[in-house]
């Protein structure tokens, strides 16, 4: 019995952190369609400003210090959710039923992001700065005198490249400039350290150690689910964006303002990214690749459970994270010591980490072939939306 | 602020300091060094400088450059006389095996290099080993590896498991075994390096008297640990000894969890062969403190040459830079070269350098280091426990280097073996003793 509960507990903390990097992914995929490759990320992100967060409240040192964690959950939602908000209004805006392009596009702006973490200095910033506000204002310039004319778009276009060379010559400039030159954070993992009261365990229920970080993992991804829950279903932008999901123009034609609608889900789910990725430094380092860890794991939880439907995403999580715990602990030994040589040779063979999640990628390989859309599909007309 | 700020100013003008004094030394050492070399000696530089490994591979092409530029300034190398300015040919092996090999044909065959310096990872040796066999040439690999390899073209100036394993697990049983029983628990990545490592601890183990309950792979890159922790508590409910060959950021979420789990060093020793100050520094001290790890070279060592190591490296590439066993090895491999070189009165002829290379003697950041036939080097073993600064306090010290054993001699399939290239014999690289 003892036994049960400890494997439970196991399977539901690495449940949760799927169910964690998942949820943002379930409103952005699930919801919105969109394949965002950059969803880890996302995740980065938030855990970089996690670090940032740290940083600025070390200085402060004892308790105040311990609370920088609340605090960078929260900035990670909002620091997240306003990238997301601006790469949907510049760039996946343009692609909405498109599916390989935006594919393709979110790879790069994964791609993107990443080398921007590696690199980005003070002169970088200050450079961007520089050539963006030189194209709003060349753009601005020149819609005053010839937005009629027919050669307009080549000729805003082009102000938009004299803008990027502006830029790049500001780069150059001020990275002569030895303060301004050094990069934030540069290409090696950093260090972000869990406060106190998360690092060790919080006491015994029987034998069983409750490990703190893992307790307050699945709170907060539970925490989440709900609040994501109440979000969609209770709140008015919640029932505006079931129905743009369900019949876009009937919503339209209704007097939502789909294009708003479009930039908060998107804005939401990679706000949960963020609070992911800030959640996800306790467990495990913060690099720039660190979202490539958890892409996969995320797409797959959502595949398995269904598109579209956060009750799948919930069960699918937990239920590769109890399969991952049992099999690769080897508990089913423990469990059964007398089975069969030929049984106990298999189980022993595959009670490794490795081999554990070559089980799970079996399993929803063979999962799907009796269920293509997953353990919950969505029903109605939302599918050829 | 204005704190932070003075600091960096502090720091910026003791490196100045530094460097000036650096540099008036090699003025004074060297007469007029620059412009009046004889020639010039191209040499290959062959590390990841993009791609995952980047961030370990970065260091060991800074302390390349940095004994370069040492050599340099100080006459360069001297051969019959002359005098020849060392010139690198840096390469980007992309932590992508394949284009170690092609980047190694092109330096040997386009940019007709001297010698080559690079690799950091067993694959990328792997990749690049039947390139220099097929063309003769020379090749050095600074990293501690896994043995069971020995080759005529290769020089290997890191540690084998006699020199780096071995004493650790002999060390662990010393201090452990009565108390918590001579039973490891081995944790690794999955890739050949531990597993070809846990091998032979396995192997050692036997040899002892003792047992390994448990082993486990992660897959390299993967951080999630519960699983292992589960085996852990259940093979040892009351502690036990783990030995811990993970690469990379696996470390950071196992030490993490583990802090997590209540699995704490006192009960539960672990012992560590791929983590170094570096490692520590983006792991976090707080997490590793009190755990140990056996290497040949610490930033901690209170030798002078290994305080000028340390704070010549820093004084090029920043105070808050750390050295560390890879780097010690990667710095070394340049000096032995170049002494050979000039013993040998020859750069060219590749045959009579490797000839010469036996026997050749470096007083390395560690202390005296030497050259063995079977081309890897005799290295000091240090044990060394995790302090909350991220430095190691050093635990036992072999004090002499340690002769290398390539050929490893717990493992059946190669007991008895070893190599000898000073053997005129077409097996020389692998026969029995």
């Amino acid at each position: 019995m003892e036994l049960f509960f400890s494997q439970i507990l196991d399977g539901l903390s690495i449940g949760s952190v799927l169910l964690l990097a998942a949820t943002g992914l379930a409103i952005v995929f699930g919801l919105m369609g969109v394949i965002n490759l950059a969803h880890g990320e996302f995740m980065m992100l938030g855990a970089y400003v996690t670090y940032v967060v740290q940083s600025a409240f070390k200085p402060m040192g004892g308790v105040i210090f311990e609370l920088y964690f609340p605090v960078s959950l929260v900035l990670a939602f909002i620091v997240t959710g306003l990238i997301g908000v601006l790469l949907e209004r510049t760039l996946i805006r343009q692609l909405y039923g498109r599916p390989l392009e935006t594919l393709l596009a979110t790879w790069g702006v994964s791609l993107i992001l990443i080398q921007l973490i590696r690199s980005v200095s003070t002169a970088m910033m200050l450079g961007i700065i520089v050539g963006v506000a030189s194209g709003i204002l060349i753009s601005k310039l020149l819609r005053a005198k010839f937005s009629l004319k027919p050669f307009f778009t080549y000729l805003n276009g082009l102000g938009w490249a004299v803008s990027i060379l502006i830029g790049l010559i500001a780069v150059n400039i001020f990275d002569k400039v030895r303060p301004l030159s050094k990069a934030w954070f540069g290409p090696r993992n950093i260090d972000v350290t869990a406060p106190k009261w998360l690092q060790g365990s919080w006491g015994m229920i029987g034998t069983i150690e409750l490990p703190g970080l893992r307790i307050f993992i699945i709170l907060l991804s539970a925490l989440l689910l709900l609040a994501t829950y109440w979000f969609l279903n209770k709140s008015v932008w919640g029932l505006r964006i079931r129905a743009v999901t369900q019949n876009r123009q009937m919503s339209n034609c209704l007097g939502i303002p789909t294009d708003r609608v479009d930039s908060i889900t998107f804005g939401i789910g990679s706000g949960l990214a963020g609070v992911a990725g800030c959640a996800i430094t306790l467990l495990g380092s913060v690099g720039p690749n660190l979202g490539a860890a958890y892409i996969v794991s995320c797409f797959m939880v959502i595949v398995l459970g269904g598109v579209g439907n956060l009750l799948g995403t919930v069960i699918a999580s937990m239920l590769l994270g109890i399969i991952q715990s049992v099999i690769g602990s080897g508990t089913l030994l423990t469990v059964f010591p007398d089975m069969p040589e030929a049984a106990r040779g298999v189980t022993e063979f595959f009670a490794t980490t490795s081999m554990s999640l070559v089980l799970v990628f079996i399993f929803i390989i063979v999962f799907l072939q009796f269920r293509p859309n997953g353990m919950f599909p969505q029903k109605g007309r939302s599918i050829d939306a | 602020m204005v704190r932070n700020l003075s600091r960096r100013l502090f720091a910026g003008l003791a490196t100045t300091a530094v460097s000036i004094t650096l540099i008036s030394c090699g003025g004074g050492g060297g007469g007029d060094s620059a412009g009046s070399f004889d020639g010039e000696i191209k040499v290959g530089i062959l590390h990841s400088l993009s791609g995952t490994m980047a961030i370990s591979e970065t260091t060991l092409k800074e302390v390349e450059e940095m004994a370069i530029k040492e050599i340099n300034d100080a006459g360069g190398v001297k051969v019959d006389g002359k005098s020849y300015k060392i010139v690198p040919v840096i390469e980007d092996g992309a932590s992508d095996w394949p284009t170690f090999a092609e980047k190694s044909q092109k330096l040997i065959d386009s940019d007709k290099v001297a010698v080559v310096f690079g690799g950091w990872t067993s694959a990328s040796r792997k990749a690049m080993l039947p390139v220099y066999e097929a063309k003769n040439h020379m090749l050095f690999y600074p990293i501690q590896y896994e043995g069971q390899e020995c080759s005529r073209n290769i020089f290997y100036t890191g540690a084998v498991p006699n020199q780096q394993a071995e004493p650790a697990v002999d060390w662990l049983m010393k201090t452990y075994g009565d108390k918590l029983g001579k039973k490891v628990y081995l944790v690794g990545s999955d890739y050949v390096y531990p597993r070809t490592a846990n091998t032979i601890i396995k192997e050692q183990m036997k040899a002892l008297g003792g047992e390994t309950v448990g082993e486990d792979y992660i897959p390299l890159g993967n951080t999630e640990v519960a699983p292992i922790i589960a085996k852990i508590k259940k093979a040892f409910p009351d502690g036990g000894i783990i030995i811990n060959t993970l690469n990379g950021d696996s470390n950071v979420a196992l030490f993490k969890q583990f802090k997590a789990a209540g699995i704490d060093p006192e009960k539960y020793p672990i012992m560590s062969f791929s983590i170094a100050e570096e490692e520590i520094r983006q792991i976090g001290p707080e997490y590793t403190t009190g755990t140990y790890a056996a290497w040949n070279f610490f930033m901690s060592l209170d030798t002078p040459a290994s305080k000028k190591f340390t704070s010549d490296f820093q004084a090029m590439y920043g105070a808050d830079r750390v050295t560390g066993d890879p780097a010690e090895s990667a710095y070394n491999m340049l000096y032995l070269w170049k002494n050979a070189v000039e013993k040998a009165g020859t750069f060219e002829d590749l045959d009579k350098v490797r000839k010469t290379m036996i026997g050749i003697k470096f007083a390395a950041p560690q202390g005296e280091i030497e050259m063995f036939p079977n081309h890897h080097t005799s290295e000091r073993v240090l044990i060394g426990e995790a302090e909350a600064n991220g430095q190691f306090k050093i635990l036992e010290d072999s004090k002499t280097a340690i002769p290398p054993l390539p050929w490893n001699q717990f493992v059946p399939e190669t007991k008895g073996f070893t190599c000898d290239w000073t053997q005129d014999r077409p097996d020389a690289g692998k026969f029995k003793m």
